[in-house]
């Protein structure tokens, strides 16, 4: 029988259910999937097999969904998590221990993730680690650090609840958790319904190109189905965004030359048929090819090409933090280390693509995208518009990873002009080429750094200059080049410091925001550097840490004083027992290895780090609202966007807490820049803080007015009812009746809205003031084994000791810091973006399930004065001390220095080699 | 504009004399290969073709289907050896990968860094050719004729593999090296198969390395250099720059050409000492 089956139907069953379709040849199984069946649980983070966010089971088995031609689906059985979490036991069991280990952060990976942990329990109901990591090889998670889902799989079915009622401190399950586990949750493709005009962006072959667009016209009319073509004739306000005030310099468009390979030139319009059809390769124009400069060192010659008027020599701009007299302390130091420190650019690898959908609705515009600054989005958009203040609401998408850059815009400015030139709503999804050749990356950085110390072991100067890679525009390269002088000490005393950062441009992607903001490349010089003067000195790397450390009272590197809150050595305390094991261990190890004469040698080794909470001597406020409605529904407006991290949780349980009801009380209202409040952007560890700050105070301001409408004491509970709250004294119980009082415009008979703003004040000309008003501290240790022979550095385990003030949810503290953790390693191992070669995940490679080994987290509380309920910000801090813990578990093991990161294999295996001669 | 997915060769071969057509099997290649291009629309889909599937014995030794997955050769009942070529179907990407890709397609793809070629080149497979023509039958190693160039003519495919029986008590084993622990492209591999004598030592080594040359070759040298050698000793045994004489590799971004050379050695000597089942030095 025939064969052809172009025109003919593909049958198959979709979770139980039989369907039937005509596929287009070539057509994806995922396409047919999320576009024809509805089944956009199915999720696409690569199109290429390389994450496995698209898994399915086709006969039981898991496939990748993007990977198999539609057809071949016929006459076979398709499951995808949205049934497998409902109709199969392994699959309930799953779910539910997924949301009790917080298993799902962002919740992008999680489809696959559980789909096949189902194939795999199916097969083997009580599997071991070893047999759950061979079976979850296939599915990339950015934001776990994926020990959180091992211990999923390895406890579902008898996973226990994490307790509490959801008062700050308690370890609840997240909010959103259960839409995550069920596939439920709409990420920025998610949103468009099928058959929305579609777009793609025409991108610069080159780094450097001038070029000329073609006839566009006769390129649309031949065309069917194509509906517009956009460049920046079409740009109605201005063609520029960015981030910074002074530093909006990157056009949605490029006009007449490009900046980077991958930059926008123009954007292509059209039905799906046609854009399945499209490409890119076809569009109308002509390329010249420019010289083009990559590095630091190229971008700094004499004759490079300038990339911006007013930025001589490529330099955009500098950043600086001077106290004491540095020269002058290292000269009359007893020792010294000096060190030059290189690292590349690392790709954020958030698993979703940056997407969204836009359409116009009553003479507005309305964009739902991934993001993490919705009102910054939304200026931005009205800039680029030229339209007036409130013309655009943004209703961010839930965003499956996002990690610093999805702070800039990038999807959004094309979706808002093509939804605006053409009146029909459109969507666009970044391929995984495209979202790695344009979004933001973390700066390459090339570090010069001295110190020195008495023979006391007391540090005697310190002089830092770092020079960053911040590409083609501007992005957060300012804030990298501020942040990092005030971080280069690291959480110590330095009486004598200089530290200067410039930021570069090269012809390269934008450099912007990456968890540390350029303070994870500084600390791995600082706390290298440190391990070597530690040495000269012959004391132990601990305690030489713990005798510089800052501590309360002492002046930080910007002559910032601490009355309290400083916990860096409860950090190193917290550490200490570990550390003494993981040297013996090591000796131990290496003693036998070098008696049989095997290959592999352990080393322990360790780093700490600071991190600033809140943006640097700005104000950055966050404002919370809340109401109660007639019927007694707790509402709280809560526009700390949730990247995954759990702000939707942590702001809640503060404001439940605030308040003093459950948190199961209240209900969620997310970001949406019509009606939730601007709690600023997600970015800087700044929202468990300034927002839970806004979060207490709002709460602590609507139970001011209940209990002054009841005559209550603050000592009073509340509770609230059907239609009533009930406030109880002693033995005295209202009711304070609610239909009585009268609605606002938004249905609220109670209603509270504070704002919260760090208090800071400006760095001087040698940067002294108080940049923030809190830091957080924390403290590393790996024990890491190296495969001498072959140069492989595997960590065996990590113990993360962080001070976050008080732990609001102590499960959602773990999250972060396996996550920080996983990703500082990929920095220190494996992890470089080179333009033009690892633009996809097949060869930028990320720690996959079997790279992560244990992690034990101590969780320090030492309280800080301005956080809510003492609280500090976390999720930067984390990675900073991993990349150095590691480099210093590796001298510690080989006797290498490697002042360069990644370290890969064939590096490892060279300085072991160089070290031999 | 078609796809077609024929049940049989001959259906198969019929589409692919008829006029260009892209080939798929598995999707593992044909897919990424891509990037962002749309799909060509005209293809042939084998994996319907239940003669280019399984694993079977024939009187002189086993024919692998071109279409079958790796995971089935993963889980078939093979001697022991086979055992490099699961440890290298193991490798292949993830488990989503090998429940899709086809040891054809891995071949086809003739990528340096394929992992199912050093194995089966141990086993010394034999591709059978089919088109409407007739068959025939070469060697992997000429087969392979370059990067991604396969001695495929035109309206032929793949129709399967042709392994002769492996000598008798052969052990076999495979060394991957990359950057991480999973779904990795090899910055090298070595598959090898030995027999050992009675007294164990060595009576035959068949060694062969990928991703070190634009195919992946035996090393004769080496194979000779081995015979009598006992197996106690193969973890410290000392390979020579001549015996990896055939290997040609280059600096890339995974790993630089000297540290390729450089590691092939040790893993030479791993894979030799998993097959024959000496523990690694400083593993007790
Ligand atoms: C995420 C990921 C990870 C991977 N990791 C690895 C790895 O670690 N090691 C490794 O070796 N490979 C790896 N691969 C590559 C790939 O999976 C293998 O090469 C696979 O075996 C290809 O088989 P396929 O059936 O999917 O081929 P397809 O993609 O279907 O086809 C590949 C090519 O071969 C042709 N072809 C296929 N079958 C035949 C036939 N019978 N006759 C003629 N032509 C044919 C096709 O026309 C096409 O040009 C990886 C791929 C992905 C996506
Ligand atoms: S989307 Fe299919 S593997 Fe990434
Ligand atoms: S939770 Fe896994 S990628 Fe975000």
């Amino acid at each position: 029988m025939d064969e052809r089956v172009a025109a003919a139907r593909t049958r198959f069953r979709l979770n139980g259910a039989p369907v039937t379709l005509s596929p287009v040849p070539g057509e994806r199984l995922s396409e047919v999937l999320r576009e024809r069946l509805g089944a956009r649980e199915v999720k696409i983070g690569c199109n290429a097999g390389d994450c496995g966010a698209c898994t399915v089971l086709v006969d039981g088995a898991p496939v990748c969904a993007c990977l198999m031609p539609a057809q071949q689906a016929e006459g076979r059985s398709v499951e995808t998590v949205a049934a497998l979490v409902r109709d199969d036991r392994h699959g309930r069991a799953l779910a539910a221990a997924f949301q009790n280990r917080a298993a799902a952060q962002c919740g992008i990976c999680t489809p696959g993730m559980i789909t096949a942990a189902v194939a795999l329990l199916r097969a083997d109901p009580v599997p071991d680690e070893a047999a759950i990591m061979d079976a979850l090889n296939g599915v990339l998670c950015r934001c776990t650090g994926y020990r959180a889902i091992i211990a999923a799989v390895l406890e579902a079915g008898r996973s226990p609840l994490p307790g509490g009622a959801g008062e700050v401190g308690s370890a609840v399950r997240r909010l959103d958790g259960a839409a995550k586990v069920e596939g439920r949750e709409a990420y920025g493709d998610d949103i468009a319904p099928p058959g929305t005009l579609e777009m793609r962006v025409i991108r610069s072959p080159h780094p450097r190109a001038r070029f000329a667009l073609g006839d566009l016209d006769t390129f649309l009319a031949v065309r069917d189905g194509l509906e517009a073509v956009l460049t920046a004739a079409d740009v109605p306000g201005r063609n520029a965004f960015g981030t910074i005030p002074g530093f909006i310099d990157q056009p949605v468009f490029a006009e007449a030359e490009t900046r980077f390979r991958g930059e926008a030139v123009a954007a292509v319009i059209g039905t799906p048929e046609a854009m399945r059809r499209f490409d890119p390769a076809d569009f109308p124009v002509t390329w010249t090819p420019l010289p083009a400069v990559a590095t630091l060192a190229e971008a700094l010659a004499p004759e490079a090409p300038q990339l911006h008027a007013g930025r001589a020599g490529n330099v955009m701009c500098e950043g600086f933090v001077e106290c004491g007299d540095p020269e002058a302390a290292l000269a009359r130091a007893d020792v010294t280390v000096e060190g030059r420190f290189r690292s590349g650019f690392v790709e954020h690898a958030y698993i979703e693509p940056d997407a969204g959908y836009a359409r116009m609705r009553d003479g507005r515009l309305e964009v739902q995208a991934c993001t993490q600054a919705p009102v910054m989005d939304r200026e931005g958009l009205e800039d680029i518009l030229g339209m007036e203040r409130g013309s655009v609401r943004i209703v961010p998408s839930a965003v499956g990873g996002g990690f610093g850059s999805k702070l800039d815009l990038s999807v959004q400015p094309y979706l808002a002009l093509g939804a605006l030139t053409t009146g029909r709503p459109v969507r666009l999804a970044y391929s995984r080429i495209e979202t790695m050749q344009v979004t933001t990356k973390r700066h390459p950085s090339d570090i010069l750094l001295r110190i020195g110390a008495r023979r006391d072991g007391r540090l005697c100067g310190l002089s830092f200059a770092g020079d960053f890679n911040t590409g083609a525009y501007a992005s957060w390269g300012p804030t990298v080049a501020n942040r990092v002088p005030v971080h280069a000490s690291g959480p110590y005393r330095v009486a004598d410091y200089r530290a200067e950062a410039r930021a570069i441009h090269t012809h390269c992607p934008p450099s912007g925001a990456f968890r540390g903001f350029g303070v994870p490349q500084a600390a791995i010089a600082q706390e290298v550097l440190f391990d070597e003067i530690a040495e000269k000195l012959d004391m132990d790397p601990l305690e030489f840490r713990y005798l510089n450390a800052l501590e309360n009272g002492l002046p930080t590197v910007c002559g910032q004083v601490f009355e309290q809150g400083v916990g860096i050595r409860a950090c190193l305390d917290a550490l200490r027992p570990a550390w003494t094991a993981a040297r013996d261990e090591a000796a131990a190890f290496n003693a036998r290895a070098a008696s049989d004469g095997g290959p592999r040698r352990k080393g322990a080794g360790l780093a700490c780090g600071w991190y600033g909470c809140g943006n640097t001597s700005l104000p950055n406020p966050s404002t919370i609202k809340a109401g109660i409605r007639a019927d007694g529904t707790l509402v709280l407006h809560q526009g700390a966007m949730d990247v995954g991290q759990g702000a939707n949780t942590v702001i809640a349980q503060i404001f439940a807490t605030a308040l003093g009801v459950p948190l199961g009380c209240v209900t969620l209202v997310g970001a949406d820049t019509d009606v939730t409040p601007d709690a600023g952007k997600t970015s800087a560890s700044r929202q468990t803080y300034v927002s839970g700050n806004a979060a207490r105070l709002a709460g602590a301001a609507l139970r001011a007015d209940i209990l002054m409408r009841c005559n209550a004491s603050e000592a009073a509970r509340i509770a609230l009812g059907a239609g009533a709250v009930e406030v109880t004294e002693g033995a005295r119980t209202q009711r304070l009746p609610l239909g009585r009082l009268p609605p606002d415009a938004e249905g609220y008979v109670l209603r509270a809205e504070e704002t919260y703003d760090p208090p800071t004040r400006p760095l001087d000309a040698s940067g002294q003031g108080v940049p923030y008003a809190q830091f957080g501290y924390a403290a590393h240790l790996v024990l890491v084994e190296v495969d001498t022979a072959l140069g492989h550095v595997r960590p065996q385990r990590f113990t993360a000791a962080h001070d976050v003030g008080r732990a609001i949810n102590p499960l959602l503290v773990e999250g972060q810091v396996h996550g920080g953790i996983a990703q500082g390693m990929g920095m220190a191992l494996m992890e470089e973006y080179l333009p033009g070669l690892t633009e996809n995940l097949h060869d930028y490679l990320i720690p996959t399930v079997g790279d992560m080994p244990p992690v034990e987290t101590l969780i320090v509380e030492e309280p800080d004065a301005h956080g809510p309920y003492g609280a500090k910000g976390l999720g930067e801090h984390v990675l900073i001390p991993t990349a150095p813990a590691i480099l210093n578990a590796i001298r510690h093991a080989t006797g290498c220095r490697l002042r360069a990161v990644p370290v890969t294999p064939d590096r490892m295996r060279a300085a072991i080699l160089e070290r031999q001669k | 504009m078609a796809y077609s997915a024929p049940s049989t060769l001959q259906g198969a071969l019929s589409a692919l004399a008829a006029g260009p057509v892209a080939v798929i099997a598995g999707g593992t290649d044909f897919y990424p290969g891509l990037r962002d291009a749309p799909a060509p629309t005209d293809l042939l889909d084998i994996t319907g073709i239940a003669e280019l599937r399984g694993i079977a014995r024939t009187p002189t030794g086993w024919r692998i289907g071109a279409c079958t997955r790796w995971s089935e050769i993963v889980r078939a009942d093979l001697p022991p050896a086979f055992d490099g070529l699961k440890a290298a179907g193991r490798e292949v990407g993830s488990v989503q990968i090998q429940n899709a890709a086809t040891v054809a397609g891995n071949l086809c793809n003739a990528s340096p860094a394929a992992d199912g070629v050093p194995p089966l080149l141990t086993l010394e497979a034999e591709v059978e050719l089919a088109s409407d023509r007739g068959k025939r039958r070469l060697p992997l190693g000429e087969f392979i004729s370059g990067v991604r160039q396969v001695a495929l003519r035109p309206g032929e495919l793949v129709a399967a593999l042709h392994l002769p029986d492996p000598p008798a008590g052969a052990r076999a084993g495979f060394a991957k090296l990359g950057s991480r622990r999973y779904m990795v492209i090899s910055i090298a591999m070595v598959a090898v198969l030995v027999r050992l004598d009675g007294a164990g030592a060595i009576a035959e080594a068949r060694i062969a390395v990928g991703a070190c040359s634009p195919v992946a070759r035996r090393l004769p040298a080496l194979e000779v250099m081995l015979a009598g050698c006992p197996a106690a000793r193969l973890a410290g045994f000392d390979i020579a720059p001549a015996h990896l004489e055939p290997l040609a590799p280059i600096d890339d971004l995974r790993g630089t050409a000297a540290y390729r050379l450089d590691a092939v050695a040790e893993l030479c000597r791993r894979a030799l000492a998993e097959a024959v089942g000496v523990a690694e030095r400083g593993d007790g």
